[in-house]
């Protein structure tokens, strides 16, 4: 890549940094540029961020319909997935499978529930009515 | 210890080491000598592990290979520590940035609160320094910023205990007092970094890795659409370009950073023939870039044809036979 061809893009880099990339100059040697972004690569994010929405908006209609319980509502708010969830909880990932039913979720311990709300950041009894 | 220079550089990994090694004096390191002794570049598609149903591909080698492959080939020894306790990790970087030793850390980014929200996911293969603290905020060195910054103790502790794949564990390293570099042991470094590379992407006997696994990754590509529909295989493509170019991953990116060491590389063993090389990994990242183009034509839902995605595949098996030249003509010279 040629210097005056690196991108500089409005991207979600704004306010935060530009990013170092190496350039040929005009004589044909390396230096570093800086690049404010690349719609290329903007628009994969966007695109993974509305994806994100989408599965968090689908798994809390699942919720309200009693199809799931609010550890997948959660899970996928915090853009986590099984093994994940399961290091920061301590529980298996089959046992988290089994809290995602609502029946199982019903009779979570208080105990357990407090461990859920904790990495969720939110009050037990909001979690456990899933009052969001 | 002198004053702490913050140096930015293009990959996390990358800036750790060179941040890491100047501070121990050696003043010629550059992100390209520290990538290319590391043996940096690579490419693999990550069997049995899907991201959001996606690929797993990674344009690197191993998350902390870069930095000890670099020490061990410059003589440097490395301390490193992991911890159990919380408390017991926090003191050990308390005495040591006291003590004014700056540590690289491997992080989590998802809850890095200097990061833009749009950045932020489970993903643990970060590195950024500690160089100092001030009150209850410890002063951070992240090599991808332009300047540094702070965390506080509360949010350092969350993101050196990050969980999932990769867990970091509280884990920290530093380099011990180097010796001085002669230009005899940076010229072997900077040979064993390119023939372990050669090794890496040419002779490595499985098809998901170097050369053969971008040919991997592109046979996968020319089904997605069929199997996946156009939604969900133009979001995988995108999931690539990430993985590819996104902040602390940079895969077209590390191609011209090889391309920079080569040219170095050149300058430091007098021979003339890299330079030519070197202009053969500018191609394959000019290529990286073409893909990622076409690519975004897809998810941007601007070309969404069959035709297209063998597009994409088809620039992805011209770079795996560019980087196979590269790789094969680097391994004739017979560097010593």
């Amino acid at each position: 890549m040629k210097k005056n061809e690196l991108p500089q893009d409005e991207s979600p880099l704004k306010d935060f940094t530009r990013e170092v990339c190496y350039v040929k100059n005009e004589d044909g040697k390396y230096e570093t540029g800086l690049s404010e972004g690349w719609d290329v690569k903007s628009v994969a994010l966007n695109n993974a961020w509305e994806e994100i929405e989408r599965r968090t908006q689908d798994a809390k209609d699942k919720v309200l319909k009693g199809e799931a319980s609010p550890v997948l509502y959660y899970l996928e708010l915090h853009l986590m997935d099984l093994p994940v969830l399961a290091g920061y909880t301590g529980f298996r990932r089959w046992q988290i499978k089994r809290h995602m039913k609502p029946s199982v979720f019903k009779k979570l311990s208080d105990k357990k529930l407090k461990i859920y709300a904790d990495i969720f950041e939110v009050s037990v009894e909001n979690f456990k009515h899933f009052k969001i | 210890m002198s004053e702490f220079k913050h140096i930015q550089t293009a990959h996390c990994e990358n800036g750790v080491t060179v941040n890491l090694l100047k501070q121990q004096g050696l003043d010629f390191m550059t992100e390209p000598l520290a990538f290319g002794i590391g043996s940096g570049l690579f490419y693999i598609h990550i069997p049995f592990l899907k991201v959001n149903g996606g690929p797993a591909i990674s344009f690197r080698s191993m998350p902390g290979a870069i930095f000890s492959r670099t020490c061990k080939s410059l003589d440097v020894k490395v301390e490193r520590k992991k911890f159990r306790s919380h408390e017991a990790a926090q003191l050990y970087l308390d005495q040591k940035v006291d003590d004014g030793i700056a540590v690289g850390c491997p992080v989590g980014v998802y809850n890095l609160l200097y990061f833009p929200k749009e950045y932020r996911f489970h993903f643990n293969a970060y590195n950024l320094i500690v160089y100092g603290r001030d009150g209850n905020d410890y002063l951070v060195s992240d090599p991808v910023m332009e300047t540094t910054t702070r965390l506080s103790k509360e949010a350092l502790e969350k993101v050196r205990f990050a969980k999932g794949a990769l867990a970091p564990k509280g884990h920290l390293y530093y380099p011990v007092q180097a010796r001085p570099i002669t230009e005899e042991v940076l010229r072997k470094g900077i040979v064993r970094g390119i023939n372990r590379n050669v090794r890496d992407m040419l002779r490595i006997p499985t098809k998901i890795v170097g050369v053969r696994g971008i040919n991997h990754t592109a046979s996968k590509v020319r089904k997605w659409r069929e199997q996946h529909g156009e939604r969900t295989a133009g979001l995988f493509l995108g999931q690539i370009v990430r993985m590819q170019e996104e902040i602390g991953t940079g895969g077209g990116g590390f191609r011209f950073i090889y391309a920079a060491f080569l040219e170095q590389a050149s300058e430091i063993l007098g021979d003339d023939r890299l330079l030519g090389i070197s202009e053969q990994f500018t191609k394959a990242g000019d290529l990286w870039r073409d893909s990622a183009l076409q690519m975004a034509g897809i998810y941007k839902g601007r070309i969404t044809a069959q035709k297209d995605f063998d597009d994409c595949a088809d620039i992805m098996n011209a770079i795996s036979a560019a980087e196979k030249q590269a790789f094969q003509d680097l391994g004739k010279l017979n560097l010593r």
